[in-house]
């Protein structure tokens, strides 16, 4: 009531303006963009290509409804199966390697040394750095004819033969891996980085004093209390992992044998590359109720771990 | 905290340390040797006597020259730049909106609303690209600038949007009410009060945003086709490459050139990026 | 058996030296503060005792051992932290319990402990919760409670009130005294607030600048401090002090200032005549200055003008100038007196001290 006091004795509000007034008001006016944005290139692509995974459109040719024939057709599919425990795999191991080096990584940035700042901006650079380009050098680097690391290897005695890096399918499912690893280690360092910085250094101190080795102060004071960032840090890189397209489409295009197609690279391959638009979108879409169970399972853990 | 005696520190702190940052950054310097090194010493295979593969001793610029010679490479830069740049302000027009009305206004849905924003992030563009590719050229957007500028915003607002609520939630509800008392509408409050005391979140959702563009790919590749509407990743993945046949140097001048803009506009920044990412993971 | 001795301790980080040649024996369960103001280099020497920071040179030795060069963990010990440092995540419990896990106590052990601890600090009834939803007293507790389980050779103390309301810490240092008479453990206390360290401490360390001012008990503190600093830091209201010269009139050594001049008694007389003419600060304090009686020899009375009347209710403050001098005088409170009004004061001679106005120690 002040208010329109106030502003009433000064120049007259037009009465467009006192709208804004009304929270409600504002809120929707400061929300619509937003809206509008987010609901014609999200909201309307997803409920489309649900349409079209239940289509049986291809390229130049919109189909018509078939059901759940695509579904049923990539659940037989082998190579399917294959990008499903591919995309398992890669997600599962980059996560945990991830996670243990960057939390390895943090603990030794956590302290006091001179060009600390520029260390740290300098980790990040991998993770700064357009993929696509970082990976092409990655590329040139595990390339079996001309590698560096092989040369590396070769010199130290470790190796008579090439090691075909992107030619064996283990081999190269290994170093996709490498890669990511590589570049989600900075992003993990920094985050966890700064969670340990708000764990205060008291707490070590105090808990040095009660008899814990270096060790048995980092699980029981320094992880329990370091949780809740690690939980959003490894959500995040999860969801990003498991839609991983940039890297493998680079490094192998879904090769050899298929050994390293994930949803995104066969979704591409197939919708794009073949013009099987409506399994492409299948499968796009197949990767959704995955998401969407890990992500509610890690915000209901993330939940029980901040009210503990 | 005491580490212990020097050797101590040397072994368990400094020397891993070396080795991490040694193999972060040994890619880049990798890309920095091959583009200055002539064609004759690249091809040599891993295994060729006299080979030093570190160092060149006839630094060359052949390949940069080939990069700005045949082919779009400038035109690249500067559509990706465009590119970015735009989107970076259309995001961050909605993230600061819509952050602040969900962050201060009380009004129904908002937790829903706030939900629903998060959700999107759950929705990736290697989920949606097949679909929307078809949506894009209904609109007549195909192979145009715009096909980008509008959808990149798509990923860009629920980041800004949730790294500007976190800000905005730390600005003391007394600096609003004391402009209020003073006389401002609402609107004049965010505007003239709440936005300016806001501005390293701005900056810092502006740098994430900006370095997240030039990493998109998959709607690049999948919307754009003529060379010369190109944005830098998939130019130099589309364009250096001949059938089975890899133009590495090339390819490597591309990279590392590309890389540059981003870098540099990221070494201005730095503070804000590295605030902007452990914001978003504790907020 | 718990002594603690530090032999001409020093400490310095990179070039800065926070501690200067500190020696110290503290004995056997006694009860010995440290205090002085911030970054006199007092908790430095608490954290090189504990084991938290590492000794630049000099020795410090628990019961006649050389601990320089031993962890934390191994030299028995147990420290109260400002900001108390309970593990947020555990239980009140757990946190009593976890020094006595990490050393692989028995289950019936531990639990004998921490119920006995928590009887003697009462806190029985919080056990099961966590520090967040303790207020800063229980907390306070819990600290001392960890603390006390460990039954260690020594207990430090990190300025452990200094983050309570004024209520509080009154009445967590008479808890303290108690606790201290009840255990008797040799104990180290850092604080910068010196009511604590007279009411608390059975001999006082006072520091400043690294170096240690003087030690002694509190009582040998505020009657004869060794400097100006111990003087000035001792006692509250703080000791009033004015610029003098040392003079003779009429044969009798005085102290003299324009407008001020006070007659010395005694043994203070035979000192100050060996320094006729030398400059010299003179401290009294607030409490021994009174309104003037006929019964006052007039060589230690002088004449005041009165600037500001503080009425405490248990006594009255005037802040006066006497001369160039501003002092405070404590007196009665049922005198009639107001701002601006001119009085006479005496004070008592037998507690007049002289410092050196270049050294300023004591004369």
């Amino acid at each position: 009531m002040a208010v329109t006091a106030v502003s009433g004795s000064a120049a007259r509000p037009i009465p467009r303006l006192r709208r804004l007034e009304d929270e409600r008001w504002l809120a929707m006016a400061l929300l619509a963009p937003t809206a509008i944005l987010l609901g014609l290139f999200i909201a309307y692509p997803f409920f489309e290509g649900v349409l079209l995974s239940l289509s049986s459109a291809r390229v130049g040719d919109p189909g018509h409804f078939v059901g759940l024939k695509n579904f049923h057709k990539i659940w037989d599919d082998s190579i399917f199966r294959t990008t499903v425990w591919n995309t398992f795999w890669y997600t599962g191991v980059t996560t945990v390697f991830k996670l243990a080096l960057g939390l390895w990584l943090a603990i030794l940035l956590n302290r006091h040394f001179r060009g600390k700042a520029i260390i740290r901006a300098f980790i990040l650079l991998p993770f700064i750095i357009p993929t696509v380009l970082s990976t092409f050098a990655w590329k040139w680097m595990f390339d079996p004819t001309f590698s560096v690391i092989n040369w590396t290897l070769f010199q130290l005695g470790f190796i008579t033969q090439r090691i075909n890096w992107l030619g064996d399918p283990d081999l190269a499912m290994t170093s996709i891996i490498v890669i990511n690893i590589w570049r989600g280690v900075p992003f993990f360092a920094i985050t966890l980085l700064a969670g340990l910085q708000t764990i205060s250094p008291e707490l070590h101190e105090a808990a040095a004093i009660d008899g814990a080795r270096p060790w048995a102060r980092f699980w029981h004071v320094t992880w329990p209390l370091l949780m809740p960032v690690t939980l959003v840090v490894v959500l995040f890189s999860v969801i990003q992992t498991f839609a991983d397209f940039q890297l493998v489409y680079v490094m192998t295009g879904g090769g050899p044998a298929n050994a390293t197609h994930l949803f995104a690279t066969y979704a591409y391959q197939l919708g794009i590359g073949t013009g099987l638009l409506s399994e492409g979108a299948a499968i796009s879409l197949a990767m959704f109720p995955f998401l969407f169970i890990i992500v509610v399972v890690q915000l209901l853990y993330i939940r029980r771990v901040e009210t503990r | 905290m005491i580490e212990g005696a020097l050797w101590r520190r040397w072994v368990f702190y400094n020397i891993p340390l070396i080795l991490f940052v040694f193999v972060l950054l040994f890619p880049f310097y990798w890309m920095i040797v091959t583009t200055f090194r002539p064609d004759g010493e690249l091809y040599l295979p891993w295994n060729a006597p006299n080979y030093m593969p570190f160092w060149t001793n006839n630094p060359t610029l052949e390949h940069v020259l080939y990069l700005f010679e045949e082919t779009s490479f400038s035109r690249w830069m500067f559509n990706t730049m465009l590119i970015a740049l735009v989107s970076t302000v259309i995001s961050l027009f909605c993230g600061v909106l819509a952050g602040y009305a969900l962050a201060r206004l009380n009004f129904p849905y908002a937790g829903g609303l706030g939900t629903a924003i998060f959700i999107t992030y759950l929705v990736p563009q290697t989920l949606l690209f097949i679909p929307l590719a078809e949506i894009i050229r209904n609109f007549q957007l195909g192979d145009t600038p715009w096909s980008l500028i509008l959808t990149y915003p798509t990923f860009l607002i629920p980041f800004c949007t949730w790294l500007m609520m976190g800000y905005f939630k730390a600005i003391p509800k007394e600096l609003e009410e004391c402009a209020r008392i003073d006389g401002a509408s609402r609107w004049k409050a965010m505007v003239y009060i709440i936005i300016p005391v806001a501005v390293p979140g701005i900056l810092s959702s502006g740098i994430i945003a900006f370095t997240l563009s030039w990493n998109e790919f998959i709607y690049a590749l999948v919307f754009l086709s003529s060379p010369d509407q190109k944005t830098v990743p998939v130019g130099v993945t589309s364009e250096l490459i001949r059938g089975d046949v890899f133009f590495w140097g090339p390819l490597m001048a591309g990279a590392l050139l590309g890389s540059i803009p981003v870098a540099i506009v990221y070494s201005f920044f730095v503070e804000h990026y590295v605030s902007g990412l452990t914001g978003s993971v504790k907020g | 058996m718990a002594e603690v001795s530090l032999h001409k301790l020093n400490k310095k980080f990179d070039t800065t030296h926070v501690v200067k040649d500190v020696d110290l024996q503290i004995r056997d369960k006694e009860f010995m503060v440290f205090v002085g103001p911030s970054g006199c280099g007092k908790t430095t020497t608490l954290r090189m005792i504990a084991g938290l920071e590492s000794v630049t040179a000099g020795e410090i030795r628990i019961d006649d051992k050389v601990v320089n060069e031993v962890p934390p963990m191994d030299r028995d010990i147990a420290m109260v932290f400002q900001n108390y440092a309970l593990y947020p995540h555990m239980s009140v419990a757990s946190n009593l319990a976890f020094g006595l896990k990490m050393r692989k106590f028995e289950k019936a052990e531990i639990e004998k402990r921490i119920n006995n601890a928590a009887a003697i600090l009462g806190i029985e009834n919080l056990l099961q919760r966590k520090p967040r939803q303790l207020s800063g007293g229980q907390r306070q507790r819990v600290a001392l409670g960890r603390a006390i389980v460990r039954d260690p050779k020594v207990f430090l103390f990190d300025e452990p009130l200094s983050n309570l309301d004024a209520k509080l810490r009154v009445q967590m240092r008479v808890e303290l005294k108690k606790l201290h008479e009840r255990l008797a453990v040799t104990s180290v206390y850092v604080t910068h607030d010196q009511v604590e360290a007279m009411t608390l401490g059975d001999r006082v360390v006072v520091m400043k600048d690294g170096v240690v001012q003087q030690v002694g008990e509190p009582l040998e503190l505020y009657n004869t401090p060794a400097n100006r600093f111990v003087a000035g830091f001792i006692g509250s209201p703080a000791m009033n002090f004015a610029d003098v010269t040392l003079a003779e009139n009429g044969g009798r050594p005085v102290a003299e200032a324009p407008g001020l001049r006070i007659g010395l008694p005694g043994e203070l007389a035979t000192r100050a005549r060996a320094r006729s003419g030398h400059k010299a600060t003179l401290g009294i304090r607030p409490e021994d200055i009174h309104v003037a009686t006929a019964a006052d020899a007039p060589e230690y009375c002088f004449e005041a003008a009165v600037e500001v009347v503080e009425q405490l209710g248990s006594e009255i403050l005037l802040d006066m100038r006497a001369g160039p001098a501003l002092m405070v005088a404590s007196v009665d409170p049922t005198l009639r007196v107001r701002a601006h009004d001119k009085l006479k004061l005496a004070l008592k001679p037998e507690r007049l001290h002289l410092f050196d106005a270049e050294t300023e120690a004591a004369i």
